[in-house]
């Protein structure tokens, strides 16, 4: 059903009403759609990617790299689009070409958080913005923990990938657990704060998530074969070499392995073309 | 009587003219002479009275011409005293003729000296005047546009040589290529921090414009004030053109005439945007143009009012600015190097152990400031994080005398053609355009980089390891995207 400013509505009775979603305790009486992509995506193998929205360069590079390996082997990546992980969890979807799918706290057609319109806009090309609310509905604190319900609801699978003691995340979470749903955590330093939620999950028995291929797994689908690119340069190997012990700085680096800065510099380079490695305020850490 | 009157940075011919009649005595200054200019009254009339000259007792009216043009500053004072004596025919008229001057009277008669008296200097040598009096201190300024200066201490020296009685000591011999010993900090003070140093180089070397990021007192302003120890001297006509601005508002220190290292200048981001780019009511120029040929330092570059930071995008991509005010139009020479540094939050803890306390949405509305525009005019981007403990205890490093030289001679290369991109790097940088988010202007940016980068290494060809450190300097995404 399409309504007169060209959304597409779900309601409990459509046939493309998404299963798993008239499952869970109090399933929304519609959901309004906004984009280009099939409201089959809805019923397809998901998994949703949360996290708190002031993250750290580690859980954006983990957000990221969760989103594309998942949507690269199949699965559908649904998020909020919130700051932080979760816009990563989008992006990194978009960039592993599978379908992502953004369910919002408001309108459809308001783009919340302002700055994240042009990422709105691209989900909306080949995946969906969803909502519950109707159009033109401004965002409202209050309706973000409802929307959590339909984010863990959609999918088989949740991941939280860093959250604060008392984050919104671990509410997607609580969700998830009662709709009976899986649910990773990823572990984090026992010494930040931004993993206290996460490791506090782990304690409570959420599956460690060491590897995407665990949820790649539980979802019943296939590993896709990401070609190993192979390093050019001798000196890449070594600053590889480096890097798998502890994430480190150009200067770091150039300690620890002898070589001078310039050639340091084009190593990682090197390595961050060839998906290795990822740099943030100028620390680099290997991603694989 | 001869003169000239600055327009930005252009000498306008002024006639000095004074007319004595009969009457009451009084003292009229006529032709758009401003308020500092219109005080040249009392300080002529003490300065010829304190010089035991007469002071006419007669209706004087002292003529600015052109009349319609704006007078400012006191820099008229010597001409008119002059003009007034020469009509009480104190002065022998006709050596007026041959004669410009410029300078500031004292109420003891001492003449001051005044900015942009290497302009007047100039004006005077296009007019073909070969003699210039002006102050004892401006006579080295003077000198440098081609005319002999009469350098005065005092209104009666002027007078005894115009009379003939008198002639000054021969000016200081001038050694323009006499090199000022350089204040700037030197490098080898600077522990650790090899990213940073190594960008500083190939910004010198290639002029490029350099953005230091990083949580506070990682020495990212340390490094950047040492910026100028690295750079190579300036070139005559380079010189020059720095000298005239820098006299221009007086900048000059006496007995140092020439300009002859890049300037460097750090103005504090409170700084309004006159202040920066040039203006006021008859246009002066800014710290954008005091940085000509050398370095403008923007320590605390998002606390910088936006119009402020917009406004330097016309210079750095044209290297001139045009202030046009209602009393005229200049256009001021800017072409600098931009150097930045910045915090990676508000609060400045990101990229620190200690962790960053911003909201999101501070940490957005911060980053906006920040527009791509102007990101994308910094060559250089470099992140640097906080140095462990160990890398301050090193020592040895590297002096700024031997970086100098290896930028010299980079230079040189660049100069007598730029190396070109080598068959083993072009399909890097295609695959960088394709992974990285790398615009249009981005990626030409890389290639410039990679030739300073070449032309450090000595080599004809960029090589595929010099255009992976150059990108290696690209913007990060923490800076633009939330």
């Amino acid at each position: 059903m399409k309504t007169d400013r060209g959304y597409r509505v779900l309601t409990r009775r459509s046939a493309d009403y998404p299963e798993l979603l008239a499952a869970i305790h109090d399933p929304p009486k519609q959901l309004y759609l906004r984009g280009d992509g099939s409201s089959r995506l809805l019923s397809c193998p998901a998994v949703t990617i949360v996290g708190t929205r002031s993250c750290s360069p580690y859980g954006a590079q983990v957000a990221r790299r969760l989103g594309r390996e998942l949507a690269a082997a199949g699965a559908v990546v649904i998020s909020g689009l919130a700051r932080g992980v979760d816009a990563e969890a989008h992006r990194g979807a978009l960039e592993g070409e599978g379908a992502t799918v953004a369910v919002l706290g408001c309108g459809i057609d308001r783009d919340y958080p302002r700055t994240h319109s042009a990422l709105a806009q691209r989900i909306a090309t080949s995946g969906l913005l969803v909502s519950e609310y109707e159009p033109g509905t401004e965002p409202a604190p209050w309706r973000f923990p409802a929307r959590n319900r339909i984010i863990a609801g959609l999918a088989k699978v949740t991941i939280i990938v860093e959250a604060r003691a008392r984050s919104g995340a671990l509410i997607t979470a609580d969700f998830a657990l009662e709709g009976g749903r899986e649910v990773f955590a990823v572990p984090g330093e026992i010494t930040s704060a931004l993993s206290r939620g996460t490791n506090e999950l782990l304690r409570l028995g959420a599956a460690p998530l060491v590897d995407p291929e665990d949820v790649i797994e539980a979802l019943g689908l296939e590993k896709a074969i990401a070609p190993r690119n192979v390093l050019r340069s001798e000196e890449a190997t070594r600053v590889r070499k480096f890097l798998a012990d502890q994430s480190a700085s150009v200067d770091e680096l150039i300690r620890s392995s002898g070589l001078a800065v310039n050639v340091v510099a084009a190593a990682l380079v090197e390595l961050e073309l060839a998906g290795e490695a990822v740099c943030a305020e100028g620390v680099y850490r290997l991603i694989r | 009587m001869l003169t000239y009157a600055l327009v930005g940075l252009e000498p306008r011919r002024v006639e000095v003219e004074a007319h004595l009649q009969k009457g009451v005595p009084s003292f009229a200054i006529v032709g758009l002479a401003d308020r500092a200019c219109q005080e040249a009254k009392e300080r002529v009339r003490s300065g010829i009275v304190s010089a035991e000259l007469e002071w006419p007792l007669r209706r004087i009216t002292v003529n600015l011409a052109p009349a319609a043009l704006r007078k400012e500053g006191s820099g008229f004072d010597l001409t008119i005293a002059l003009a007034i004596l020469a009509a009480s025919h104190q002065v022998p008229f006709g050596s007026l003729r041959a004669h410009a001057a410029v300078g500031e009277l004292a109420l003891d008669g001492r003449v001051r000296p005044v900015g942009g008296a290497l302009v007047v200097a100039e004006g005077a040598r296009r007019a073909g005047i070969e003699f210039v009096l002006c102050a004892a201190e401006s006579a080295g300024e003077v000198a440098l546009a081609g005319v002999d200066p009469v350098p005065v201490h005092h209104l009666a020296e002027a007078v005894a040589y115009m009379r003939g009685d008198w002639l000054p000591a021969s000016p200081p011999p001038l050694s323009p290529t006499g090199r000022v010993p350089v204040t700037c900090p030197d490098l080898a003070e600077v522990k650790g921090q090899r990213r940073g140093r190594r960008a500083l180089e190939i910004a010198a070397a290639g002029r490029h414009n350099l953005l230091l990021a990083g949580p506070p007192g990682t020495g990212k302003t340390m490094l950047a004030r040492r910026l100028p120890g690295i750079l190579p001297p300036l070139a005559r006509e380079e010189a020059l053109e720095v000298t005239r601005i820098h006299s221009v508002v007086g900048l000059l220190p006496s007995g140092q005439p020439l300009v002859a290292e890049p300037p460097f200048r750090a103005p504090h981001h409170s700084s309004s945007m006159p202040a920066i780019v040039g203006g006021g009511s008859g246009p002066s120029p800014g710290e954008a143009s005091l940085a000509h040929c050398g370095v403008l330092l923007l320590d605390e570059f998002p606390e910088f009012q936006r119009p402020v930071l917009e406004a330097l995008r016309q210079p750095l991509e044209d290297g001139v600015v045009s202030v046009a005010r209602a009393n005229g139009r200049a256009v001021f020479p800017a072409r600098f190097q931009l150097v930045a540094t910045m915090n990676l939050c508000p609060c400045g803890g990101r990229g620190d152990a200690a962790g960053c306390s911003c909201s999101a949405a501070r940490l957005a509305h911060f980053r906006e400031k920040l527009s791509r525009a102007l990101l994308d005019r910094f060559d250089l981007v470099v992140a640097m994080p906080r140095p462990r403990a160990v890398e301050l205890d090193g020592s040895g490093e590297e002096t700024s005398a031997l970086v100098r030289e290896r930028v010299q001679a980079a230079r040189v290369r660049l100069e007598a053609g730029p190396p070109r991109m080598g068959s083993e790097a072009r399909p890097l940088l295609t695959e960088a355009v394709e992974k990285l988010p790398l615009s249009g202007r981005g990626r030409a940016r890389v290639a410039r980089v990679a030739r300073t980068i070449a032309a450090l290494a000595g080599t004809e060809e960029i090589a595929r390891e010099h255009l992976a450190e150059a990108l290696s300097y690209r913007i990060p995404p923490e800076l633009t995207s939330t």
